[in-house]
C-alpha cells in the first residue's frame, strides 16, 4: 500500500462528496445547502489541485484540468454567494441560492470526472 | 592530453599497439588526442607517466562520460519541475488559510455595547486572513473584535505568515536553482536560435580557431551560433567586443539534439563547422548534420588519418587538416618564393602591407619533433630531395629513408648530433610552445644562421612568438580559420590559390606587380560576382536587350534604344574595371579569375565577356568594390561604362523596361 496514493484517492473522493453533499437538496431552498460546506468543498478541492501538480502523463493532464474546472465552478459560487450575502443584500435569497446550486452542481460532474479517472487508472493499472 | 611532443612518440612506440597502416611506426601516435590550447602539459613529466594505450591513429569513439549539465529540459518539463517543487508549500498555504478561516467562521464578535455578537462571515474571514497572512494588516473590520476572536487573530498572523513566507522562500528558491536557471537559459537560446532570420553559420567548438573565425565572420556581417563544451571559453567569448549579439550554446557538440536545439534544422543554417579539438565529436556532428540537414555546407577538422576517412564516409565535409596546408606553403616557398608571397598576401587580413619575399635556404633541414606537423614538412622536404633529419625522442625506423636521430631535441648533445651546426634550416614542431621556443634557442646558439620555422599551439602565446623572430610562424588555428573564411565566403579564391601554388616566380610577381598598381601597397580584398539577376542585374538587362535586338530587330524599331548595345558588343570585363563617374580612370581592381561551367580563366583579360551564369574573382579596394557594384546595378551606368554615352533615363522609363 502506497501512502502518497492513499492521500491521493482521499482528497479526490472528498473533494466529490463534500461537493455532492452541498448540492443535495432542493435547488432554491438556502436550508438545505450548508455554506461551511461549500467552503470545505473548496478548500478540499484546492488541496487534490494542488496534489496533481507536476504529473507528466496524458492522464495526469486531464486530471489537473477536471480540478481546475471544479475550482473554477465552486469559486465563481462563493464569489455569488459573497455578492449575495454582502452586496445584494435585497435580492431574493432563493435565487442566490439556486445560482450557487447550479454552479456547484457543475463542480460536481468535473469531480466525478476525477473519481471515474482515478477508478479507471487503478483498474487499468491492475490489469 | 597526451600530444605529439618528442617523449610521447617514445612512450607510443614502445607500446606496441596496432596501428593505421597509414601510419608507419614511430608516429607520436596520440596525436588523435592534441587539441588547440589544450595541451599544457609537461612533456618530460608524461613521457614515463604517459602508460595508457592511446591507440594511435584510430579515432576514440567510445561514449564521453555523461555531462550531467546538459540534460535536455523543455518548456513543460521547467514548468512541472517548479510546480513540483512548489506542491508542499501551496498545501501548507491552502491549509493554513482555511484552518484560519475556519476559526473565524466559529468565535464569535461583540459589539460596540459589549454584547456578543455572531461570529464573522466566511467572506470577511477570508477578507481578514489574506490582509493578515500577506502581512498588510488593514486593523479589525468591519467591526473591532472580541477578544475571542482578537485570541484566534494572534494564531492566525503566526501561522500564516510563517506559511506565506515559506511559500515565497521556496518559489525564489527554485527560481534561482541552477537546474532551473539552466532550463531557463535554454529556452531563451531557442528562442533566439528561432527568431534568427538570416542565413547564419553553426561553429561547433570556440577554441583559439573558434574565437578568431568568430572574429572574422562578426566582421563580415555574417551571423553564427556557437556550440561549446567549456563554460569559460563562453565566458571569454562574452567579454569579446562583437558587434552582433552571439548567440551561444554551453552543450556537447557531439549530442545530437544540442546541433538540432543550436539551429541545424533552421531554414537559415548555411554551413556546420565541427573545429571541436575532439575527432569523436567532430565525426559525430558531421554524420548529425549529414543526416540533419545534408543542404548545410560542412566543414570538419580532423587530427587523424583514421577519421579523416569516417568523416569522409560520413557527410562528405570539406576536411580542413592545418598541418598539410602549411607543409605545402613551405614547399611553395621553397619552390617559388614570389607565389609564396603573393599567396600569403592575398590570405592575410585586408590591409596587411606585402611581406619581403621569404626564401627558405637549400641545404640541410632539420625537423624536431616527428608528430602530425612534422610529418608531413618533413616527408615533402624529403620527396624535394632536400636533406632532412629528423629529431625525435624515439628511435623511429627508417621511414622513407629518412634520417632520424633518437633523442631531445632540448639537449644540446642531440641537437649536435643532428647537425644543426651545419643546417640551413630548422623546424620545430612539437605541440608545446616553451618547448619549441627553448629548442630553437639551443639551436640557434650552436647556428646563428638558421633559418627557423616554428610552430605555435596557443593563441596566449603569440607575444612571445612575435618577439622571438622566428623567420615562419606556423599557427593552426589561424589556418583553419582562414581557410574556412575562404571556403564558406570565397570559393574562387580558393580556386585562384591553387593555381597559384602551380604557378611560376615570374607569373607571380606579375600579379602582385600589377595588384599593387591596381590597388596600393596594402593587401586587397577579394570579392567574388556572380553574373546574375541579383548580382549583375543591368549586365544581364543589357544582354538581353541585345539578344533581343539580334532576334528580331523589334526594340529598334521603336527607336528607344538607340544609344544601346551600340555596335552590338557585349559588356567587357574591361568596362566593368573602369570607373562609373568618368570612363578614362581605372578604379584599381583586377580580375583575378573567371569561372564558365566549370571552366576556369586565370588573369581574363580586358575583353572577356561575361555571360550569365558566369562566376568572376576580383582584388582591389573597398572602394573600387563599391563603384564595380554601381556599374553591375546601374541599367544607365553601365552603359556609359561600354559605349561612353550618359544615357541614364527618367525612372519610369527605367520601371516599364526592366518590367517588360
Amino acid at each position: 500500500m502506497n501512502t502518497e496514493k492513499v492521500v491521493f484517492g482521499f482528497f479526490i473522493l472528498l473533494a466529490a462528496t463534500l461537493n455532492f453533499g452541498f448540492v443535495w437538496g432542493d435547488i432554491d431552498v438556502a436550508a438545505h445547502h450548508q455554506v461551511s460546506e461549500l467552503f470545505a468543498a473548496i478548500v478540499v478541492n484546492l488541496v487534490a489541485t494542488i496534489l496533481k501538480l507536476g504529473d507528466r502523463t496524458q492522464v495526469g493532464a486531464i486530471h489537473l484540468a477536471s480540478s481546475l474546472v471544479a475550482d473554477v465552478q465552486l469559486l465563481i459560487a462563493a464569489a455569488v454567494w459573497t455578492w449575495g450575502s454582502h452586496v445584494q443584500v435585497g435580492h431574493p435569497e432563493s435565487e442566490i441560492v439556486a445560482s450557487v446550486v447550479s454552479l456547484a452542481a457543475g463542480a460536481l460532474l468535473a469531480n466525478l470526472v476525477s473519481v471515474v479517472l482515478l477508478i479507471t487508472e487503478t483498474l487499468t493499472f491492475r490489469r | 592530453m597526451a600530444s605529439d611532443s618528442q617523449p610521447q612518440g617514445a612512450a607510443a612506440s614502445g607500446e606496441g599497439a596496432p596501428r593505421d597502416a597509414a601510419r608507419p611506426p614511430g608516429a607520436s601516435s596520440t596525436d588523435a588526442a592534441a587539441a588547440d590550447g589544450a595541451s599544457t602539459n609537461t612533456a618530460a613529466a608524461s613521457a614515463s607517466a604517459d602508460a595508457a594505450p592511446h591507440d594511435v591513429a584510430t579515432v576514440d569513439l567510445a561514449p564521453p562520460a555523461a555531462a550531467p549539465g546538459f540534460a535536455w529540459l523543455s518548456h513543460a518539463s521547467v514548468l512541472h519541475l517548479l510546480l513540483r517543487r512548489l506542491r508542499l508549500p501551496l498545501l501548507v498555504v491552502i491549509v493554513v488559510f482555511a484552518i484560519s478561516v475556519a476559526g473565524f467562521v466559529l468565535v464569535p464578535g461583540v459589539d460596540a455595547d459589549g454584547r456578543p455578537t455572531a461570529p464573522l462571515s466566511f467572506f470577511h474571514s477570508f477578507y481578514f486572513v489574506t490582509y493578515t497572512a500577506t502581512t498588510i494588516g488593514f486593523g479589525e473590520v468591519p467591526v473591532a473584535f472580541s477578544d475571542a476572536q482578537r485570541m484566534w487573530a494572534t494564531v492566525v498572523i503566526y501561522l500564516s505568515v510563517v506559511a506565506w513566507t515559506y511559500m515565497l522562500l521556496t518559489l525564489l528558491a527554485a527560481v534561482q536553482d541552477g537546474a532551473f536557471q539552466r532550463a531557463i537559459a535554454s529556452i531563451r537560446f531557442e528562442r533566439r536560435v528561432r527568431r534568427i532570420a538570416e542565413p547564419f553559420l553553426l561553429v561547433l567548438g570556440c577554441g583559439d580557431t573558434g574565437l578568431r573565425l568568430t572574429r572574422i565572420f562578426d566582421r563580415l556581417g555574417m551571423r553564427f551560433v556557437v556550440v561549446e563544451i567549456d563554460a569559460a571559453r563562453l565566458q571569454a567569448l562574452d567579454l569579446e567586443d562583437f558587434r552582433h549579439d552571439v548567440v551561444a550554446l554551453h552543450d556537447d557538440a557531439s549530442r545530437p539534439h544540442a546541433l538540432v536545439r543550436a539551429g541545424l534544422r533552421h531554414p537559415c543554417c548555411r554551413a556546420v563547422l565541427a573545429l571541436t579539438n575532439d575527432d569523436a565529436a567532430n565525426l559525430a556532428a558531421v554524420l548529425t548534420a549529414s543526416l540533419l540537414n545534408p543542404k548545410a555546407t560542412l566543414i570538419a577538422r580532423s587530427h587523424t588519418a583514421h577519421a579523416t576517412t569516417l568523416m569522409q564516409a560520413a557527410g562528405r565535409p570539406r576536411i580542413v587538416d592545418p598541418f598539410v596546408a602549411f607543409a605545402e606553403q613551405l614547399m611553395m616557398a621553397l619552390r617559388a618564393p614570389g607565389c609564396y608571397r603573393l599567396f600569403d598576401w592575398l590570405t592575410a587580413l585586408r590591409g596587411t602591407p606585402l611581406a619581403p619575399e621569404l626564401v627558405p635556404p637549400d641545404g640541410a633541414w632539420v625537423v624536431c619533433g616527428y608528430g602530425r606537423f612534422g610529418r608531413p614538412v618533413a616527408h615533402r622536404l624529403h620527396e624535394r630531395g632536400v636533406p632532412v633529419r629528423v629529431v625525435e625522442p624515439s628511435a623511429i625506423a627508417d621511414d622513407n629513408g629518412i634520417e632520424a636521430i633518437a633523442g631531445d631535441g632540448t639537449q644540446r648533445e642531440t641537437l649536435e648530433r643532428a647537425g644543426v651546426a651545419s643546417a640551413r634550416a630548422l623546424v620545430v614542431g612539437t605541440d608545446n610552445d616553451l618547448r619549441n621556443l627553448a629548442i630553437a634557442r639551443l639551436a640557434q646558439s650552436i647556428n646563428p644562421a638558421l633559418f627557423v620555422v616554428l610552430r605555435q599551439n596557443e593563441a596566449e602565446n603569440t607575444l612571445l612568438f612575435d618577439h622571438f623572430g622566428a623567420d615562419l610562424v606556423m599557427r593552426p588555428s589561424e589556418i583553419i580559420a582562414d581557410e574556412c573564411v575562404a571556403l564558406l565566403t570565397s570559393p574562387l579564391l580558393l580556386r585562384f590559390l591553387r593555381h597559384v601554388r602551380r604557378q611560376t616566380d615570374a607569373w607571380a610577381d606579375e600579379v602582385i606587380h600589377r595588384l599593387r598598381d591596381a590597388s596600393g601597397r596594402l593587401s586587397p580584398d577579394t570579392w567574388e560576382i556572380r553574373i546574375d539577376r541579383e548580382q549583375a542585374p543591368a549586365l544581364c538587362e543589357r544582354r538581353a536587350a541585345a539578344d533581343s535586338r539580334a532576334d528580331a530587330d523589334a526594340v529598334a524599331s521603336t527607336g528607344a534604344d538607340a544609344g544601346i548595345g551600340l555596335h552590338g558588343r557585349g559588356v567587357r570585363i574591361g568596362d566593368l574595371l573602369h570607373d562609373p563617374q568618368d570612363r578614362s580612370a581605372h578604379i584599381g581592381a583586377v580580375a583575378l579569375l573567371a569561372l564558365r561551367a566549370d571552366r576556369e580563366t586565370l588573369l581574363p583579360a580586358d575583353d572577356w565577356t561575361p555571360a550569365e551564369g558566369d562566376e568572376l574573382l576580383f582584388a582591389g579596394s573597398e572602394a573600387a568594390r563599391r563603384r564595380m557594384t554601381i556599374g553591375l546595378q546601374d541599367r544607365g551606368v553601365l552603359d556609359y561604362l561600354v559605349t561612353g554615352r550618359a544615357t541614364r533615363r527618367p525612372w519610369p522609363w527605367q520601371r516599364s523596361r526592366g518590367e517588360a
